[in-house]
């Protein structure tokens, strides 16, 4: 593999993650990661819409008029968004119950538009292909760490299984309930966030301003 | 190596041309988002069935994660019911009847009129199909569909009575789109527990069921027919309360459950 389509592919997971670095894709970030299953089938639908989205927008960049560029990127991203929904309704009934509208908002999901328009326009095709499962994967990282954690300490499960007895059923733990309200997942995030930015100093952005000492007779 | 973006010079940035890619995007998109529906319709609509039939099974409080549903489901005697008289019709074969069709076709459909269509049914077939469960040939509980507006769409449900056409058993949605995390309680096990025990008409048969803003207090005197609302989705819960209060009524399974309070269960 060459050093571009390695980095095409794996910068995203940490270096250059979406949801870490850039901050994008936080809503359903928040919305559906109280429990890992639903999680694990919104990376899979979300790797599969900016996978596909990036390959079709590269194919199409010689042609694609300046004027129309985004609006025939979302275009593309809303078909392939349906598309996704109805194979879940389709083939996961019950997932795609819980995750309700959260698969067509990956319409609106800044990665995909994103990765379109930043890297797909300007890129070959396999190259776009491998941004496209990079940013998926990057993704997916997040949001399998976040839910995981959110259903361990929330009702002490993974994937509905028992991992740690419930007080309420004679055993031991007692499940934080904030874990499955949305804000819990603000602060796993931050989290997430800080433990990145104190092993990759590098993503920590320069300070706008900076609040410097004022000696106590300089402010009288 | 990155290309330079917007090349000046590109052939599609005329007006024909981008006229011809919008013309071949949309194209192109429209059949794949067809294609799929198409193709994925058959799977879908089993799913929906199965998934009514789960829901007939856990409101009928039958729902058992060991057995199948279609087995269990042997164990429901569907009905279908003229709702103007509250008869029991026997020549409408109930499983090839389909409510939902049926509402459709001006012949088999009443206009609900305006000053009572609280819950926006529209019109609404002139036949129900309800689900009966038996114990030893005696008739237990009875299931009725029930649909009405709540803040967003329609919310479709069952409700479950004992067999004295009155005490409710159980309520459930199986179809809604409520927000989520706000009026999607109507969907949640601890709301729906609320429910058990309550009583859908006063002494004179007028429907009383509703469900009321905050907390049901102790000392209401209608206690027995109200139900706490969630703060945040008022809406959502007078969606249910019209829903109730339509289908509860006259023009909806009120003569049918006179009839069952009257005796005539079977």
């Amino acid at each position: 593999m060459s050093s571009a389509a390695k980095r095409a592919l794996l910068a995203p997971v940490v270096d250059d993650n979406p949801v870490t670095l850039h901050v994008l894709g936080i809503c359903s970030a928040l919305a559906v990661t109280t429990s890992l299953l639903p999680s694990l089938y919104m990376c899979l639908a979300l790797t599969v819409v900016a996978t596909l989205a990036n390959t079709a927008v590269s194919m199409i960049r010689h042609w694609l008029p300046n004027s129309i560029r985004i609006i025939v990127q979302m275009t593309i991203i809303a078909s392939l968004v349906i598309v996704v929904d109805e194979s879940l309704k389709a083939f996961a009934f019950e997932t795609s119950r819980e995750l309700s509208v959260f698969v067509g908002l990956i319409i609106t999901n800044c990665i995909v538009l994103g990765r379109t328009e930043s890297f797909a326009s300007k890129n070959p095709v396999g190259l776009s292909f491998l941004d496209g499962i990079g940013n998926g994967l990057g993704y997916s990282v997040i949001l399998i760490l976040v839910a995981s954690t959110r259903e361990l300490l929330g009702s002490g499960t993974l994937l509905g299984y028992t991992v740690f007895p419930q007080v309420a059923d004679g055993g031991w733990y007692n499940p934080n309930g904030m874990m499955l309200l949305p804000p819990s997942a603000f602060f796993v995030i931050g989290l997430i966030i800080w433990a990145v930015r104190t092993w990759k100093a590098e993503q920590v952005e320069k300070a706008e301003f900076r609040i410097h000492e004022v000696h106590r007779t300089e402010a009288l | 190596m990155p290309e330079p973006t917007q090349k000046p010079g590109r052939k599609t940035d005329t007006v024909i041309g981008t006229l011809l890619v919008a013309f071949v995007v949309s194209l192109v998109c429209s059949s794949l988002v067809a294609s799929a529906a198409v193709v994925l319709k058959p799977r879908q609509v089993a799913n929906a069935i199965l998934d009514m039939r789960r829901n007939i099974l856990e409101v009928a409080g039958l729902l058992d994660s060991d057995r199948d549903v279609d087995e269990l489901f042997d164990g429901i005697e569907p009905r279908v019911v003229d709702l103007e008289t509250g008869a029991y019709v026997d020549d409408i074969d109930p499983e090839a009847f389909d409510p939902v069709e049926a509402a459709k076709d001006p012949a088999q459909s009443v206009e609900v009129p305006a000053a009572i269509d609280i819950a926006r049914v529209g019109s609404r077939a002139k036949h129900a199909l309800v689900y009966l469960l038996r114990r030893d040939g005696e008739v237990v509980k009875i299931i009725l569909p029930v649909s009405g507006y709540g803040l967003w769409s329609t919310m479709f449900g069952f409700l479950a009575l004992e067999a004295d056409g009155n005490t409710v058993a159980d309520i459930t949605f199986y179809s809604h789109g409520e927000t989520p995390g706000l009026g999607d309680f109507i969907a949640k096990p601890a709301w729906r527990e609320l429910w058990q025990g309550k009583r859908a008409f006063d002494e004179s048969g007028d429907p009383k069921l509703r469900v009321v803003k905050g907390r049901v207090s102790t000392d209401d005197p209608l206690a027995d027919y109200h139900v706490d609302g969630v703060s945040g989705a008022t809406l959502t819960g007078n969606g249910v309360t019209n829903m109730m209060q339509y289908w509860l009524g006259e023009h909806g399974y009120g003569p049918y459950l006179r009839n069952i309070q009257g005796g005539e269960g079977t």
